[in-house]
Order: structure tokens, then C-alpha cells, then sequence
């Protein structure tokens, strides 16, 4: 019997009829990275020997009759972003190359108390900034579905990970879209919290007011399982918010009755891929049958979306990545003169080309006689943003858009023009700039054979609404079981 | 608006980056293109509205000012690039002492 395309609930259900173990389950993952992750490139590292004890461990607690938590003996996958006690923290950058985490993300510490298995550190765009895992110092991740095509970003390796069985599930970032369009390139579930619903401390920050935690899977049932164990409010993130969230395990599978969706007439119409357009009309079609209502509503401003979003995230980020200047940790040049060639030359040596362009746009929007014009705008814009979804969702409980007007590109195709892949992420930036919850999932195929997602979006904290209009949807469609492998 | 070299020279001493020249002129062009993509905003009409910081509009968030163990010295050391122990070294930051 193969585990690999087990789902998490199976997997757990295996284990507890005394079917398999948590060891046979991690070594079989093992074994996939083994074998696929040559031609992928998922992972950074994986931690064999790690990911077995803690396995055995499980195993041994279930023997012992001792209670389990609620992802007993089921590998996840980790975006190397975030902080596990012993583990390299590299963020795909030279910049830390050396740096091992001195300790757990709250993230990490939720996964253990749950008896999750950390597998392995997965690849991504330097610093979480790109579309395609091209920025990454170290290697290229392809998309499993076609290894010509990149897998998105910039949590690549994660969604890629899951898209190529190599685990069940795994965690990603999301600041303008990092978590859903890769899950769209790749054919899988991506899901983006509400904003303050999981905690970021231990993610290593890129834009401290748009980053959010949240979970890859190849179904929604195992996504929501993921963010249930990773929510919640932790003291040491100051935006990390109280507030209630039901037990999805219970609730996720009820449909919502009435169900009233929202869509956006520009999103279907110019500079959208023809079979991206088709897909979601027929999704939308599939929510009628299932008695939802479909109406049009207006964003009148989410076309300053990319604009905006490229003037915050980069200022946030130049400020973020100050402190990377080789005194407490990260890269130092060899040769230098005073203390700020010290600074330069290593901030010079230790970044890539992406990151610096981030660096130095946010410099220069912060930059005096600048600001006013460009981070002050910016932040009235995102205020209109916000208050278009405020008024949408007056009218509509969820909204439903394409996650990307294209599907997957090839790698190299767009490396070249910054601003072109800046534009992949034209309808999933206003969820960050609002801090709503969003979730991708697979709807449909192209014609040369890759996977097209959808996206809902729902207002702040309605996060489980969003997760069971998606398990709707999933429930009468068989898209989710397409493997690309 | 055109950006000049001696504007990404400008930026990249701000940003305390060390650029090759090759980068700079990359820059100039690239850096351009994205800050007149962003010009699009002066369409829309901000007058009055506030800005907005922050998805999660809180303030002044607080908790209990009670010691808790911190990372302690040896962890907190463990990854600086130059260390004698017990200090982060740096290089001499006060010309002639």
C-alpha cells in the first residue's frame, strides 16, 4: 500500500487502525525525496534521521496508549522562513547560509505539540520576494506538472513538495500572494489566514504588515486541518489577534446554505489566459447548481493594488532587512575598511539581485522629500483598497476571482522584467493590503496541461467561511484528485 | 520622472549596499520602470482619506511586565560571524581611540 497520496486524514486513520506507523509513513516520504526531489528541487535539506525519531517516538506514545496530537506521525514540509530550533534558516539567501535557528516559530512549536513531523526545509524566492523560486541563491524548484515550468513563489518548494508527493502537507508565507500562487501553478490547496490569526513569530520578516503563515495540501480538509493547529493567539507576535475560530473538523463540511458570491466582471476579460477565464466560469457554474447565488461587485481600486503593494512592501522591507548588516548573525564580508564598508560590502555580497531592488525601492520611497509621494499615497490607497472588500462583502458573503491570469509560466520568462511578474500578482495582493483570508484551489486543467486555481477571499476573521465555501466546491468536483504524478 | 545614476548611488549608500557598476546601471533602468508603474497612483483621489498602516488596526498592545527566561548568551552568540565568547566583535567604530 502506498502512503504517498494518502491525505492527512487517511493517514491518520491508518495509523490509529494499526494499519501502518508513523515510521513507515515518514520513511516513505523519505524514500519519495529520495527519488523525485533530484528533478524537482523542493527541498533545502530534509532532516532523515530527525524526521525517524520523532516518528518512532509517535509511534512509541501510540503504543504506550498515551494520548496523541491532532497530526500524529504526519510529515509536514517547512518553508525555509521560519525558525526550527537546530535547523538552517536560510531564507534561499547568501545572507544566511550559516544561520541555524536558536529557536522554535510559534508556528513550529504548534506542529510539535500536535506530533507533527518536520521533513525538511523547502526552497523559495530569496527573502519570500519573487513569483518563481528564481530568486533563490541555491537552486531552481520546477513545477512537478511540467519541470519546464517554474512553481510559482515564493513558497515554490513547499507547494511543489505536496504537488510531488514528497509530503502531505506543508507551510508557507503568503505577503502578496506567496502561498495561493504557487498552490494555483501547482495544482494544490494554499491557504492565507485572515491577518493576526497565526502568529509570526519565527517567520523571518519580509513585510511585517502584509506576512502571514499559512498551509499547502492536496484537499481542504487537510489545509484547514493544518491552520487549525497553527492558529491561535501568541503573546510574542503583537499582531497576533484573540479571536474565536469553531472546530473546523466539524464544521467544515456543512455547506453553506445561501451562499452568495461575489465576482468581479475585469477579471475575466482582458490579459486573462482564455483557459484560466473558462475554468473559473465553470466553477462558478458549479457553485449555482449548489444553489449559491452569483452577482457582480465592484473593486473600483484594486487596480492600484500592484502599485501599491510595491511602494509598502519594499519600504517595510528595506526597514525589516536592516538589520542584516554581519554583527549579530548572517553574512560578513572579508575585506573591508571602516565599519560601514563592513556594512556595505557584506549587505553587497550576502543579498541577490531581487532583494537589493526591494532594498533600494523602499529607500527610496522612504527617502526624504519621497515619502509623502510615494509611502503616504501608498497607505491612503490601501485604505480605498480595504474599504472596496468592506463594502463587497455588504453585499456578498464571499468573492471568487481567478488566483493568477495565467497558468504557470516557464522558468526564465519572465526573469528578465521585474515588473511583468510584479503583475502575477494583480488579484492576490488585495487580500494582503487588507488582511483578509484567502485560499486557492485547483479548478480546472489548460489545454497544454497545467493546473488553473480559483481564489476566495472573505471578509476579515471569516476565515471559516472561506474553508467551507472552498470544501463545497471540492465536494462536487474531482479536481483536487488530479496528480501530477 | 527619470532616475538618474547618481539617484541609485544616492539609494544605495541610504540602503548602506555596495553595488558594482554593472548593478547600478541595471538599476537605474529597472528601478525607473517600477517607479513609473507606480505613478498610477496619483489617479486616484486620497484627499481625506486616512492612511492605513496595518491590516490589523490595533494600538498600544500590551502584557504583563513579568520576567521570562530569554535565549540565553551561548545561543544568542551562536551565529555571530565574529565572537570572542562572550561579545559580538565589531571593527574599531571611534576613529583614533
Amino acid at each position: 500500500m502506498s502512503l504517498i497520496s494518502k491525505s492527512v486524514t487517511e493517514l491518520l486513520d491508518l495509523q490509529s487502525r494499526g494499519e501502518t506507523s508513523a515510521v513507515a509513513i515518514v520513511q516513505e516520504h523519505l524514500n519519495r525525496i529520495q527519488s523525485g526531489d533530484s528533478q524537482v528541487q523542493a527541498f533545502l535539506g530534509h532532516d532523515a534521521e530527525g524526521a525517524l525519531q520523532a516518528a518512532a517516538a509517535v509511534d512509541q506514545k501510540r503504543a504506550a496508549g498515551q494520548p496523541l496530537g491532532r497530526l500524529a506521525g504526519v510529515p509536514v514540509a517547512i518553508k525555509d522562513n521560519l525558525c526550527v530550533t537546530g535547523w538552517k534558516a536560510t531564507c534561499a539567501s547568501k545572507m544566511l547560509e550559516k544561520f541555524t535557528a536558536p529557536y522554535d516559530a510559534h508556528v513550529i512549536e504548534r506542529l510539535k505539540a500536535e506530533d507533527a513531523i518536520l521533513i525538511g526545509r523547502t526552497n523559495l524566492d530569496e527573502f519570500a520576494m519573487g513569483s518563481s523560486c528564481e530568486n533563490s541563491a541555491y537552486q531552481q524548484t520546477h513545477n512537478p506538472w511540467n519541470l519546464e515550468c517554474a512553481p510559482g513563489g515564493s513558497s515554490g518548494g513547499s507547494a511543489a513538495a505536496v504537488a510531488a508527493g514528497m509530503a502531505p502537507v506543508s507551510l508557507g508565507s503568503d505577503t502578496g500572494g506567496s502561498i495561493r500562487q504557487p498552490a494555483s501553478f501547482c495544482g494544490i490547496v494554499g491557504f492565507k489566514p485572515t491577518y493576526g490569526r497565526v502568529s509570526r513569530y519565527g517567520l523571518i520578516a519580509f513585510a511585517s504588515s502584509l506576512d502571514q503563515v499559512g498551509p499547502f495540501a492536496r484537499n481542504v480538509s487537510d489545509a484547514a486541518l493544518l491552520f487549525q493547529s497553527i492558529a491561535g493567539h501568541d503573546g510574542r507576535d503583537s499582531t497576533s489577534v484573540e479571536a474565536p475560530l469553531a472546530n473546523l473538523t466539524e464544521t467544515l463540511d456543512q455547506p453553506l446554505q445561501g451562499l452568495r458570491i461575489g465576482i468581479v466582471d475585469e477579471h475575466f476579460g482582458d490579459g486573462v489566459d482564455a483557459d484560466v477565464v473558462h475554468s473559473v466560469q465553470s466553477a462558478i457554474e458549479v457553485y449555482r447548481r449548489l444553489g449559491a447565488t452569483v452577482t457582480s461587485v465592484k473593486l473600483p481600486n484594486a487596480r492600484y493594488g500592484v502599485a501599491a503593494y510595491y511602494v509598502i512592501a519594499p519600504c517595510e522591507a528595506s526597514s525589516n532587512l536592516a538589520r542584516y548588516d554581519g554583527v549579530h548573525y548572517g553574512h560578513r564580508a572579508q575585506s573591508f575598511g571602516n565599519l560601514v564598508e563592513m556594512y556595505e560590502a557584506s549587505r553587497g555580497e550576502g543579498f541577490g539581485d531581487e532583494v537589493k531592488r526591494r532594498i533600494m525601492i523602499g529607500t527610496y520611497a522612504l527617502s526624504s522629500g519621497y515619502y509623502d509621494a510615494y509611502y503616504l499615497k501608498s497607505m491612503k490607497v490601501r485604505r480605498k483598497i480595504a474599504n472596496d472588500f468592506t463594502e463587497a462583502f455588504g453585499e456578498v458573503d464571499v468573492i471568487l476571482t481567478p488566483t493568477c491570469p495565467t497558468p504557470a509560466f516557464r522558468i526564465g520568462e519572465l526573469a528578465a522584467d521585474p515588473l511583468q511578474m510584479y503583475l502575477n500578482d494583480i488579484y492576490t495582493i488585495g487580500a494582503n493590503l487588507a488582511g483578509l483570508p484567502a485560499i486557492s484551489l485547483p479548478c480546472g486543467m489548460s489545454s497544454s496541461g497545467l493546473p488553473i486555481g480559483m481564489q476566495l477571499l472573505g471578509p476579515a476573521f471569516e476565515d471559516e467561511r472561506v474553508l467551507r465555501a472552498a470544501r463545497m466546491f471540492e465536494q462536487a468536483t474531482d479536481w483536487h484528485t488530479k496528480r501530477a504524478y | 520622472m527619470k532616475l538618474t545614476l547618481s539617484d541609485v548611488q544616492k539609494v544605495a549608500k541610504l540602503s548602506r549596499l555596495k553595488l558594482a557598476e554593472d548593478e547600478q546601471v541595471r538599476y537605474v533602468e529597472q528601478l525607473g520602470q517600477i517607479l513609473n508603474y507606480v505613478e498610477l497612483l496619483n489617479e486616484v483621489d486620497t484627499d481625506g482619506v486616512e492612511p492605513m498602516a496595518h491590516a490589523a488596526e490595533l494600538t498600544n498592545v500590551f502584557r504583563a511586565d513579568v520576567p521570562k527566561p530569554s535565549l540565553d548568551r551561548q545561543a544568542a552568540l551562536s551565529n555571530a560571524p565574529k565572537s570572542d565568547g562572550k561579545y559580538f566583535l565589531v571593527p574599531q567604530i571611534l576613529e583614533g581611540a
